[in-house]
């Protein structure tokens, strides 16, 4: 019942949609990669080394990533464990139940999540982008770790010993008499494997792959869609003279 | 029986099989009745392309979605995965379920655009109320059709959206919780709602639907076609040449098969630019938190339903307590207006003082919710009556008086702002403004008895308007 009254309050627009996560800085606009065979293939590897660790991408199979370029050899020698086929899906190596254990959440399947996350601050490539960048120090948090497009994060920066730890400056001023933060840019506190350009790129490539990975589709569709457009147009011009010779009898 | 027809011996083969099947089911009949001597008018404009697309549209969804089902799975703990393994593992899958997807949201663009040419041109004036009447059936059938199938995919804007609509139901005084439960099969939205809803939504609706396709259609051709004049052509006083055929009407087949193949290739042209370059239609054809898994823990921040039926949510929305005194305000308006400016006779006028003062005490005594379910539904309901709600002396808008544009422009763009509205969180500006277009939406057709009959219609010629192309 209490459900019922609460969807009903939501359906009518009692409760206000407060945007909790609205309120958080802008999305940075990820590079399209999802045409770079390149990134995609670093993207994928990163995605195997580190992602899959927690989360899986249980819609997607190994034998997939024939798409972006690697063979069936390569994808077996780099990125399965021995006990997986080449046609099995991508599934963690944690065990769902513990991982709720650890993060207070089951970490989400990633399949789609570069499709799921898009809203009104961009695609949801500018929220994965600006999400695996945002990671900051955090002590007052159980994992250490928080981030500014989501705060309270229950995922700790898996990445960290590549982009090193992070602070981020605010500048305080006033605003309508009330004191207000604003998001001035980063501090180094402790260096990581790579510079933050490299750092940035790395993301790009993963972003890319996941976004890729939400459709892997999506690029055959638009040259498909060209075709198909053109032929249409053709198509067009012939209904339209065919009707027009039917017509002209009609006074 | 008809007459059994002999051929001659001497016939070629395709006649002499042709001939064996007449004499046993009217297939020339029929080919002829409906096709190549089906008299059409002949000054269809832009507007008469959303007929034949429709059933293109409804064509194109049969048949994708009969290969959907070949792959999907009606169950909680697989739905999302057979969707995805369609999209990613089925060849041209994703070719396949962006069709339906999109053709879901085409619907009810060609629905609405053609409800809408029947509207300005008074399609729906006798003797073609019951062409409107089942017209109004299918659209009924095309919104239960759209909401079921919407919870196939089994995302998060498919459980809430299911949840919230499902809810409304028990708003219901007395049987409201009793009859929720029984669309739902369980106490939530859950694998027991999914297996029905894919029950209704690939056999049962659609079976519904088809039927009312066919009575439309025979209703159609049995009282002929109207067409943008208002001008009707096979009346007992339209000319008509040597055989009895209408001067102002062409044979459907082959002016209008060739005409809306013309129409088909420039919807296909749209339709096939979504399917190709914008599946999701920036969120609102695929919604973005659709693909999400459906978690029944974990409600979304905004629920809104899918576009096409944002304007209808959005009359939904707009019926709160404060409302509710509005309401009641209009409804003892229109008793007042019934007891002392008509010439009923006493017992009906202290009837319908009566009634209006029992809805009255009604509306204060049910939760403005459930009246905010009796809008939305009437808001559907309310176009059945239409043909006998127009007391316009002409037909068709060309010879309306011109404030009667004005009328329907404003009643467009309401519907819009009304759409527009449902898609947004609530605010209180827009509560506001979607009150204002409710009580418009619903003043437009329960005051077009009066409003129609105003002003100076222009004279309508006594053939249709026509240049030759």
């Amino acid at each position: 019942m209490k459900k019922i009254i609460l969807s009903l309050a939501l359906a009518l627009g009692v409760v206000a949609g407060a945007q909790a996560s609205g309120d958080t800085i802008a999305w940075d606009k990820a590079p399209n990669k999802t045409n770079d065979l390149g990134a995609l293939q670093n993207g994928a590897k990163i995605f195997v080394n580190h992602c899959l660790n927690c989360h899986s991408a249980a819609f997607m199979r190994y034998n997939r990533l024939k798409d972006i370029g690697l063979t069936e050899q390569q994808i077996k020698d780099n990125l399965l464990f021995t006990t997986e086929k080449v046609g099995d899906t991508m599934k963690a190596n944690i065990d769902p139940k513990q991982a709720k254990e650890w993060f207070g959440a089951t970490p989400p399947d990633l399949t789609v999540i570069a499709r799921s996350r898009a809203g009104h601050g961009g695609t949801g490539a500018d929220y994965l982008y600006t999400y695996m960048r945002t990671f900051y120090r955090d002590e007052a948090k159980a994992t250490g770790w928080n981030n500014l497009v989501f705060p309270n994060v229950g995922m700790p920066h898996v990445l960290w010993e590549l982009q090193g730890e992070r602070r981020p400056i605010y500048d305080t001023h006033e605003e309508h008499g009330h004191q207000v933060q604003t998001f001035k840019g980063w501090e180094q506190i402790k260096p990581g494997k790579m510079t933050a350009l490299e750092y940035d790129q790395a993301m790009g490539d993963l972003v890319g792959y996941l976004q890729w990975m939400a459709e892997p589709a999506q690029n055959t569709r638009v040259r498909i869609g060209v075709w198909v457009l053109l032929f249409l147009v053709g198509f067009m011009f012939i209904a339209w003279r065919l009707n027009a010779s039917f017509w002209k009898d009609i006074k | 029986m008809a007459e059994f027809k002999e051929i001659s011996p001497d016939a070629s083969a395709g006649e002499k099989l042709l001939n064996w099947v007449d004499n046993r089911f009217p297939a020339s009949k029929l080919y002829k009745e409906h096709l190549s001597e089906y008299y059409a008018p002949k000054n269809f404009n832009f507007w008469y392309f959303f007929g034949s697309l429709a059933l293109l549209v409804l064509v194109i969804q049969i048949v994708t979605g009969i290969f959907l089902v070949m792959h999907y799975k009606p169950d909680a703990n697989l739905a999302f995965g057979s969707v995805e393994y369609i999209m990613r593992d089925v060849p041209w899958g994703w070719l396949i379920r962006y069709m339906h997807s999109t053709g879901a949201s085409a619907f009810f663009i060609v629905v609405y655009m053609h409800m809408y040419r029947g509207l300005i041109y008074g399609s729906y004036r006798k003797p073609r109320e019951l062409v409107w009447v089942f017209g109004c059936a299918i659209f009924l059938c095309l919104m239960a059709e759209a909401f079921m199938g919407y919870l196939l995919p089994w995302g998060q804007m498919s459980y809430w959206g299911a949840q919230v609509i499902v809810n409304l139901f028990a708003a219901v005084p007395f049987v409201g919780p009793d009859l929720a439960l029984l669309i739902r099969g369980d106490y939530v939205v859950g694998d027991a709602t999914l297996n029905r809803f894919f029950s209704f939504h690939v056999i049962a609706v659609p079976l519904v639907l088809l039927g009312l396709v066919v009575a439309h259609i025979i209703a159609l051709h049995e009282v002929g076609s109207n067409n943008p004049d208002g001008v009707e052509i096979k009346g007992p006083n339209a000319p008509k040449d040597a055989n009895g055929h209408p001067l102002d009407g062409v044979p459907f087949h082959p002016y209008y098969t060739v005409h809306d193949i013309l129409g088909v290739s420039g919807f296909l042209l749209v339709f096939s630019a979504v399917i190709f370059f914008a599946p999701e239609f920036g969120g609102y054809f695929l919604e973005y938190n659709n693909f999400i898994p459906a978690d029944p823990l974990k409600t979304p921040l905004h629920i809104a339903p899918v576009w096409y039926f944002t304007p209808f949510y959005s009359m939904l929305r707009a019926i709160t307590s404060e409302m509710m005194y509005v309401l009641i305000a209009c409804v003892l308006a229109g008793a007042y207006f019934g007891a002392a400016k008509t010439n009923l006779p006493k017992v009906i006028k202290a009837g319908v003082v009566g009634a209006a003062v029992f809805v009255s005490l009604l509306m204060l005594s049910i939760d403005a919710k459930f009246w905010g379910v009796v809008v939305m539904g009437g808001a559907v309901v309310i176009l059945f009556f239409l043909p006998w709600l127009d007391n316009c002396a002409v037909k068709s808008i060309r010879y309306r008086p011109d404030w009667h544009k004005y009328m329907y422009g404003v009643f467009v763009v309401n519907f819009i702002v009304l759409a527009y509205l449902g898609v947004q969180p609530p605010s209180a500006i827009g509560e506001r403004v979607s009150q204002v277009g409710t009580l418009f939406y619903f003043g437009f057709f329960l005051l077009m008895p009066m409003w129609s009959q105003m002003g100076a219609t222009k004279p309508v010629p006594d053939r249709v308007t026509f240049t030759p192309h």
